[in-house]
């Protein structure tokens, strides 16, 4: 068995690190593009399309990010499609990502004071003008808090890609400690990075409800 | 021919009649206050009139236009019935003058330099002048529903519907608002007001509205209404409220 240096431990898990970083804003960024639209459509848009949008945010809200990123890369095996990791870990968590900020932000829209419309309706503004000049400015303000906050969770739900043999942080933890069999030091080193990458962005939430509060919006 | 004249006006809430037949003429220039106990529809027939209620029977014409059931959009409403709500409801992320100039400049179409000059204009009207890049929050009560009064104002509305604009006030900013409301009547503004300030509503309306149970119980003018009421209801909500 070859020695492990710290330092080699270290630099894998950093190299690897670059993967979960990517995978979190191909996520991020994903999930929030299909997220809004989700939103408006679900706001705005016929019944039928509520109820859908409503079943898939339940559906994703309702079983395990494991088993929805299982069904993206085995499942699709099955029907034929052949997949890489890559491209199961990127639509699997970019779905779950959506459905979570579309419910987040169905909340802050619906958290504007019902004043709002009716002023704005009075005023002669019909729905897309008022969404557009009085109830989105308001929501976009109450949703950032909570949205940077759900992405140290999006963070984190990058670990369970290990499974499906995408090489992030967690899964190149797991090859090192097979071969160097130091598991206290490389779990411990793995979990300082997750922390690394979440602790700014929760402290960053955090700062922003307050300035929220500050502002004296809600 | 009256301004605005509603005719026989039914409104439920579920198994709830709130409003069992309204017939109401108004004339241009006429300020109205409508005065009772709460529940007794007073709100609901003001939120008819602008639409923010639809009614389930009746009819409601503005000079000679339909107004209820659809017949104007809210943009034509809007430039026909203002409304200042108990609760202000002024944009928070906007500006004073922003405030003021959203709906002349994307409901109207007006350009933006001249509904600058409108939005100054109102705002000098209701004595807001110095405080056009305040923020709503940066404001006392009684300063933000004068921005509302302006607010509606600038759409320039045949009729101003206020309900209960002080009851959301301290006491000592109560006063400001209603000299706004005083100046306009004297411009000859029609006013529609549901109200609680009885010492207003008998000095400055020309007539007043008594609901009782979803009906006009008994309408005239403030003096001989307050002095000599007919009905027992009224006279007991007089010796409840003064």
């Amino acid at each position: 068995m070859t020695d492990f240096t710290l330092w080699d431990i270290v630099r894998n898990l950093l190299l690897a690190g670059r993967w979960t970083v990517v995978l979190s804003l191909i996520a991020f960024a994903g999930g929030a593009i299909v997220g809004l639209a989700l939103t408006l459509l679900r706001m705005g848009g016929l019944k039928p399309i509520r109820w859908l949008i409503r079943l898939y945010v339940d559906l994703f809200q309702g079983t395990p990010l494991l088993m929805q990123l299982f069904l993206a890369y085995f499942g699709a095996a099955v029907l034929g499609f052949d997949v890489s990791a890559w491209t199961a870990a990127s639509v699997a968590l970019t779905l779950f990502t959506s459905a979570f900020l579309c419910d987040i932000w169905r909340g802050c829209v619906e958290a504007v004071p019902s004043g709002q419309w009716q002023a704005s309706r009075v005023l002669g503004l019909n729905y897309l003008q008022s969404m557009r000049h009085v109830i989105l400015p308001q929501a976009l303000r109450l949703a950032v808090p909570p949205t940077v906050g759900f992405s140290v969770q999006v963070i984190k739900g990058t670990a369970l890609a290990s499974v499906i043999g995408f090489v992030e942080l967690t899964k190149a933890g797991t090859m090192l400690n097979n071969a160097a069999f130091a598991p206290f030091t490389i779990f411990a080193l793995v979990a300082f990075g997750y922390f690394i990458l979440c602790y700014p962005l929760s402290r960053y939430a955090r700062h922003l409800e307050k300035k929220l509060y500050g502002a004296g919006i809600r | 021919m009256a301004l605005v004249s509603v005719k026989d006006l039914h409104k439920s809430f579920g198994e709830l009649e709130v409003l069992k037949g309204i017939d109401l003429e108004i004339e241009a220039g006429e300020v109205v206050s409508i005065i009772g106990r709460s529940g007794s529809g007073k709100s609901t027939l003001l939120r008819c009139l602008n639409q923010l209620e639809r009614h389930d029977w009746g009819t409601i014409h503005l000079a000679d236009q339909r107004l209820d059931g659809g017949a104007m959009s809210p943009g034509e409403l809007s430039q026909n019935v203002g409304m200042v709500f108990q609760s202000f409801n002024l944009f928070p992320h906007k500006t004073v003058i922003e405030n003021v100039m959203l709906a002349p400049v994307v409901v109207k179409q007006t350009p933006k330099a001249e509904a600058r000059r409108i939005a100054e204009q109102v705002l000098d009207k209701v004595g807001m002048s110095e405080k056009v890049d305040a923020y709503p929050a940066q404001l006392s009560g009684g300063q933000q529903q004068r921005v509302a009064i302006a607010r509606a104002l600038a759409m320039n509305p045949k009729v101003l519907l206020c309900d209960e604009v002080t009851s959301a006030l301290d006491p000592e900013l109560v006063g400001e608002v209603l000299r706004v409301l005083e100046d306009l009547a004297r411009e000859g503004m029609t006013l529609i007001l549901v109200t609680h300030e009885m010492t207003f509503a008998r000095d400055v309306s020309h007539r007043v509205v008594f609901m009782h149970q979803g009906r006009i119980h008994e309408s005239g003018d403030p003096q001989t209404l307050f002095t000599q009421p007919r009905t027992p209801e009224l006279k007991q909500f007089i010796a409840s409220v003064v």
